[in-house]
């Protein structure tokens, strides 16, 4: 019985990382129903990716390998998809939660009139019975969630949820099986163009050893002269959460997060920030973690290392006056 | 053109939450709702369409009899009329269920372009706008930052991973998701306030829309929601903000070896 297709995602002649983790949470789920897994790739001119991917430990890699497909559209993905699963009977698909996963799962859930759990942080089987845990209310609770009705039913992992060195290599290659699948042209509808950036980014959060974040909790734009001056006192950058820049109080590159930069400094002191998942993503690999904030259920102090709940006005003049002490 | 925003009524950022006495949802007694902030940065787009090429703005928006408050907050910044989708079997649905419901309220009106925010501040799911476009038949692209509208149809910027970005054509009718902070949306007027008094808000609920509750049936379920689990190696500080820093510091600098 074929038990989880994992969704293989690569980038520039690569298979990503996201791809590493959902197979490792794809084989490890497979093994606790007594299954087995696969993986299903998509793209041109993709052999190579197909040999890399049969050197995990699978049942089989399945690909579809189109001119269609060389650069991602949701019709054409859905498509090749949908033809894939319908062709497996998997029980579950499995994608790491990543921007395409976001914008593609969810169309072949309803092509299916199947559910996508989405953004899930771990699982558990009961017997029978599998459980998703995912976040509520910007990670102000957790939730167990229980597929309902028929399989398949699509689930994405956040990033993280699943190390990818844990993922189980196979001496032995698993066989790679090609997928045809006809994409009529008029089926895809939106025409993509290639991927840019904006102008260089100015500022290389991912370098510093130190790096202080503001978030919503300052609440007015002059209040991020008082995060700078601790950001000086401790040697560090300025960082913020989404909102802030969002805002316009600070440029867009200071932004961490996961439509930012991901940081791992030494310090991490994270001011006035929630911790919503989406700002966790990007600085949760920070050795240390300082947390200030005046909600003692903040996210954010599920992986600190320090908490301080307060107000951070009156918090943070005192701790700058320290800091200097300390260092002088 | 016409424009449909698909906008939702959720408890304020700043409420304190609770969990409801058999642990499936909190408790929405006494507490305060907001537009969810994603939302509002879609009606934003819809309005600026709007003033710089004509359209109508209807609001579309699922929830009890506290969404009408939402619905006309919408209509006070500009919008044109609301479908207010209302009825004890849409409670609880789930991202699938809500998106079969208001694909039947939103084909008859035969909308050019949805927009919607990208996920919802309460479940997250970041689905129903993806799976409305599938429902109507429409092609859609997610996580917008510009919209542009050419002859043939619009030129969107998506935004992708890591600061990476990709212009996609289409034409309409056609469905967007947009992203947090596109552009900053407005707030409403006194003068928009007294005229979405005189504004439409047309209440449909499941027999009005030809639907069963089978179509609906959620494909998940919540069995259970709790606070998450703290880190254990948290430790928290307190005192006076001035033994609070010393605290701090000598953990710093004794014990993280960061200072």
């Amino acid at each position: 019985m074929y038990e989880v297709l994992c969704f293989a995602e690569h980038q520039e002649g690569k298979l990503a990382r996201s791809t590493l983790e959902a197979c490792a949470a794809g084989q490890r789920l497979a093994r606790d129903l007594g299954g087995s897994a696969g993986a299903v790739i998509l793209g041109s001119a993709i052999s190579s990716l197909a040999s890399e991917l049969a050197s995990l430990d699978l049942e089989s890699v399945l690909v579809v390998d189109s001119p269609d497909l060389r650069v991602y559209t949701p019709d054409g993905y859905a498509l090749s998809l949908q033809a894939v699963v319908e062709q497996l009977h998997p029980r579950f698909v499995l994608f790491g939660h990543t921007y395409l996963a976001r914008d593609l799962a969810p169309k072949l859930a309803a092509t299916l009139e199947r559910g996508f759990i989405s953004d899930c942080l771990d699982y558990r089987c009961e017997g029978e019975r599998c459980i998703f845990v995912r976040q509520l209310f910007q990670g102000k609770f957790c939730a167990d969630v229980e597929p309902q009705g028929e399989p398949p039913h699509l689930v994405s992992f956040q990033a993280g949820s699943f190390r990818e060195d844990s993922v189980a290599r196979s001496t032995s290659p698993a066989p790679v099986k090609a997928v045809a699948v006809e994409i009529p042209t008029a089926a895809i509808r939106t025409k993509p163009g290639e991927l840019f950036r904006e102008a260089r980014q100015s500022v290389d959060l991912t370098q510093a050893e130190v790096i202080v974040a503001a978030g919503r909790g300052i609440r007015a734009a002059e209040n991020l002269e008082l995060v700078r001056k601790l950001a000086e006192a401790l040697g560090g950058e300025l960082g913020a959460s989404r909102p802030i820049c969002d805002g316009g109080w600070l440029p867009m590159d200071r932004q961490i997060g996961s439509s930012g930069q991901t940081v791992a400094p030494k310090l991490y002191v994270a001011v006035g920030i929630s911790g919503a998942i989406q700002h966790q993503v990007g600085m949760k690999g920070s050795r240390t973690i300082v947390a200030i904030n005046k909600d003692a259920d903040a996210p954010i102090f599920e992986i600190a290392s320090y908490g301080i709940v307060g107000d951070l006005f009156e918090v943070v003049p005192p701790l700058i006056e320290e800091i200097k002490k300390a260092k002088a | 053109m016409k424009i449909a925003v698909c906008l939702k009524q959720v408890p304020a950022r700043d409420t304190v939450l609770r969990v409801n006495a058999d642990g499936t949802w909190i408790q929405e007694t006494d507490i305060n709702f907001e537009v969810n902030e994603p939302d509002t940065y879609a009606l934003e787009e819809a309005l600026r369409l709007k003033e710089s090429q004509g359209a109508e703005v209807v609001v579309c928006s699922l929830g009890p009899a506290r969404a009408q408050q939402a619905i006309k907050e919408a209509l006070a910044k500009g919008a044109d009329r609301a479908l207010h989708l209302d009825d004890t079997a849409f409670h609880r649905l789930d991202a699938y269920g809500v998106a079969r419901v208001m694909a039947k309220a939103l084909e008859p009106e035969n909308p050019d372009l949805v927009v919607t925010g990208l996920q919802s501040d309460d479940f997250g799911f970041g689905q129903t706008g993806v799976i409305l476009a599938e429902a109507l038949g429409r092609p859609h692209a997610t996580i917008i930052m510009e919209i542009q509208v050419t002859t043939g149809g619009i030129r969107v910027k998506r935004e992708l991973e890591s600061g990476w970005f990709q212009w996609i054509e289409m034409s309409l009718p056609a469905l967007l998701t947009i992203q947090s902070g596109i552009s900053k949306p407005r707030y409403a007027t006194l003068k928009g306030i007294m005229a979405a008094k005189n504004k439409t808000i047309r209440k449909l609920g499941l027999a009005d829309l030809q639907l069963s509750e089978k179509e609906i049936a959620p494909r998940q379920k919540i069995i259970k929601i709790y606070p998450p689990a703290m880190s254990a190696k948290t430790e928290f500080f307190t005192g006076n903000p001035g033994e609070i820093a010393a605290k701090l510091v000598d953990k710093l600098k004794n014990e993280a070896r960061v200072l």
